[in-house]
């Protein structure tokens, strides 16, 4: 992408950039007090694992798990695999509550994973993006508490309100299943989006809506059809298959490596609605289409200024 | 308004009988009339002072008569209770609690003098499952009816309770929705299950648990006797606790099981008598609950002064339970390392 369409260029940060700064950060003269210092921390984790001697929320966030080892885990598949560029994360506030919205795509929700990944570490700030997953997430064996642990609960409204209300930053992604498990000739074509229960929760807790867009993650596991009866069996929404998958059996479980490029629009502000807006069905429907629509041009734009898939 | 008589039931149990012990010890209330059926342990009873006990099933006429006769004008029914007693079990329990409080009720509707009925219920009554929101507030419901058991009788119970006082406008009802129990001096099902040598769970799930400490749980039904709060509140402490990390704080190990095993282990631990383990016990240890306390803050004015971690932790050094991974034994470990990497020489 040459030109950042509408933001500056100070704004962009790369991953591969930021893995250099942060190594150029870390050989400094003092080598071996570094080396002590981190096999402190990580002592310090391992024994507070042990003990239990660890907060989490009531939502069953675990930010010392999150932070100490699965955020980490993330970094090459970030910064290596997908080199992922963002676009525009001044637009996330630094301290007070946004609903991030964004397209959803891959087959294996790994968007949701690398625009959390991205907002806890490139962002100033360093926030945690706290999502909203289907029903499904919830009901799986490990995935449901790893969800948990990690800060993602289920997208209803209640828990979406009481995170807004609490200044967190929430991401969700309304397309659901429809988004991620579309079939490959359908990409970049957002589904529809939900029930605007999203923008609801918005209005309620007067907090803006930050449009965010996600390129790249579509071609990770191109979905060229699906096996019924495997999906019902295991009682999945969709059993995938790309051209890879099941063909090569674990091997076609690795993704491509897709260019991403993530873009954090400008806020939508919902506060200067009345106090009963969220209870209007035509102005939800309404602000649901206007960031739907904001979504799909910049996914449009950027498509145009990607001259290769792999490359970028 | 001070209640003059006050009628608790359960009084063999925890909470009942400290909170008869309680009651007892002020001199603004005439009578405490604590009811059971089976007599409270003797230490128990000491503590109880000036309480007068009598032997009677709640489910028998003989209660009404106690609350006429004695001009009862406050109700305590605390013997709604998840912990079978012996190994009669899950029969006897749910007759105890669904038809005991049909009756009570029934006896309360009757006397014109009762104007006050404080009522134990419990959290549960919103069920445990993978839909669940959060945290839920008094106004939701559960998303799946609980199948049976403890939690389908609180959710019975809390359906006379309102037509009880539909029928009784006159009587201010407090209905207290507690988290599961826990300190050093109760016994619960979850108290029996931390301290198991091995601890079960179901692979793959880690559920959120609140525990709210059985002192604060006593100040709460005393504070409902004696000031005028109907309503309905949640009652819990703050915080949650994972549930492995509430087996890694008790020193315990946990032994994760798949869940196709459970009904079979649960079966298991049962005939063993050490924990009776449920099917909706089974699906709390699976998602676990967690309730919002605001309007127990706001509107009733108690703040409970244990968080569920300090709470549990009241429980484990009450009970000395003896860790298996020694948390000091582990500090040690940790600085004996680090002095070792101090004295390498490879900077």
């Amino acid at each position: 992408m040459r030109t950042a369409g509408g933001h500056d260029a100070g704004d962009r940060t790369t991953g591969n950039r930021a893995a250099e700064e942060r190594a150029a950060g870390e050989t400094g003269p003092s080598t071996g007090a570094d080396w002590e210092r981190r096999l402190a921390g990580v002592l310090a984790f391992a024994r507070r694992r042990l003990t239990g001697e660890y907060q989490v929320d009531e939502f069953g966030f675990d930010s010392d798990l999150t932070d100490n080892m699965l955020i980490p885990a993330l970094r090459p598949l970030y910064e290596k695999w997908f080199r992922v560029e963002t676009v525009g994360l001044s637009n996330v506030p630094s301290a007070s509550g946004a609903l991030l919205v964004a397209n959803h795509s891959g087959t294996v929700p790994l968007d949701a994973v690398m625009t959390g990944f991205a907002v806890h570490e490139h962002h100033p700030a360093r926030r945690h993006l706290r999502m909203l997953g289907a029903d499904l997430v919830f009901q799986l064996p490990m995935i449901s508490s790893l969800a948990r642990k990690t800060g993602q609960t289920l997208a209803c409204g209640p828990d979406a309100e009481r995170l807004l209300r609490e200044g967190e930053l929430v991401g969700v992604w309304p397309e659901g299943f429809k988004g991620i498990g579309k079939p490959f000739k359908d990409r970049y074509k957002l589904q529809r989006f939900g029930r605007g229960g999203f923008v609801s929760a918005a209005l309620r807790t007067a907090t803006p809506i930050i449009p965010v867009s996600i390129v790249g993650a579509e071609e990770i596991y191109p979905k060229i059809g699906e096996i019924r009866f495997l999906a019902r069996l295991f009682g999945l929404p969709y059993f995938p298959v790309t051209p890879f998958f099941p063909l090569l059996g674990p091997l076609g479980m690795v993704p491509l490596p897709s260019k991403w490029y993530i873009e954090f629009g400008e806020p939508i502000p919902t506060d200067e609605f009345d106090a009963g807006a969220a209870d209007d069905p035509m102005l939800v429907f309404n602000l649901t289409d206007q960031v739907r629509e904001t979504i799909q041009q910049t996914l449009y734009r950027l498509l145009t200024q990607r001259r290769n898939v792999f490359m970028g | 308004m001070t209640p003059n008589v006050v009628l608790v039931t359960g009084v063999s149990r925890f909470l009942g009988g400290h909170l008869a012990a309680r009651l007892a010890a002020n001199s603004a209330i005439e009578r405490v009339i604590g009811v059971d059926t089976v007599p409270p342990p003797r230490d128990l009873l000491r503590r109880m002072g000036r309480a007068e006990f009598v032997r009677a099933d709640i489910r028998n006429p003989l209660v009404t008569k106690v609350i006429a006769g004695a001009k009862v004008d406050t109700v305590v029914h605390t013997s709604i209770t998840a912990n079978p007693a012996g190994p009669a079990g899950r029969v006897v329990m749910k007759e105890m609690n669904v038809i005991g409080t049909m009756q009570l009720l029934a006896a309360c509707q009757r006397s014109p003098r009762v104007g006050k009925l404080v009522v134990k219920s419990t959290s549960a009554v919103y069920g445990a499952s993978s839909r669940d929101p959060a945290m839920f507030t008094e106004d939701m419901a559960p998303k799946d009816l609980p199948p049976g058991g403890y939690a389908k009788d609180a959710v019975e119970i809390e359906g006379y309770i309102r037509g009880f006082s539909r029928r009784r406008p006159d009587v201010g009802v407090t209905t207290l929705r507690f988290a599961n129990f826990i300190g050093p001096r109760i016994d619960t099902v979850l108290t029996r299950y931390f301290a198991l040598p091995v601890v079960p769970t179901v692979l793959g799930y880690d559920a959120r648990v609140q525990l709210l400490h059985s002192d604060d749980a006593l100040a709460v039904v005393e504070r409902a006797v004696l000031h005028e709060l109907p309503g309905t509140y949640n009652v819990g402490g703050d915080g949650v606790l994972l549930l492995s990390q509430a087996i890694r704080r008790a020193g315990r190990i946990g032994v994760a099981v798949p869940s196709m095993a459970v009904p079979f282990l649960s079966q298991l631990v049962r005939s063993t008598r050490l924990v009776d383990f449920s099917p909706d016990q089974v699906r709390f240890l699976n998602f676990g609950r967690v309730v919002d306390t605001t309007k127990l803050k706001r509107d009733f004015g108690f703040t409970p002064r244990w968080t569920t971690a300090t709470a549990f932790d009241d429980y484990v050094s009450g009970r000395a339970l003896r860790p298996v991974l020694d948390p000091d034994r582990l500090a040690a470990a940790e600085r004996g390392i680090l002095d070792l990497a101090a004295r390498l020489p490879i900077r």
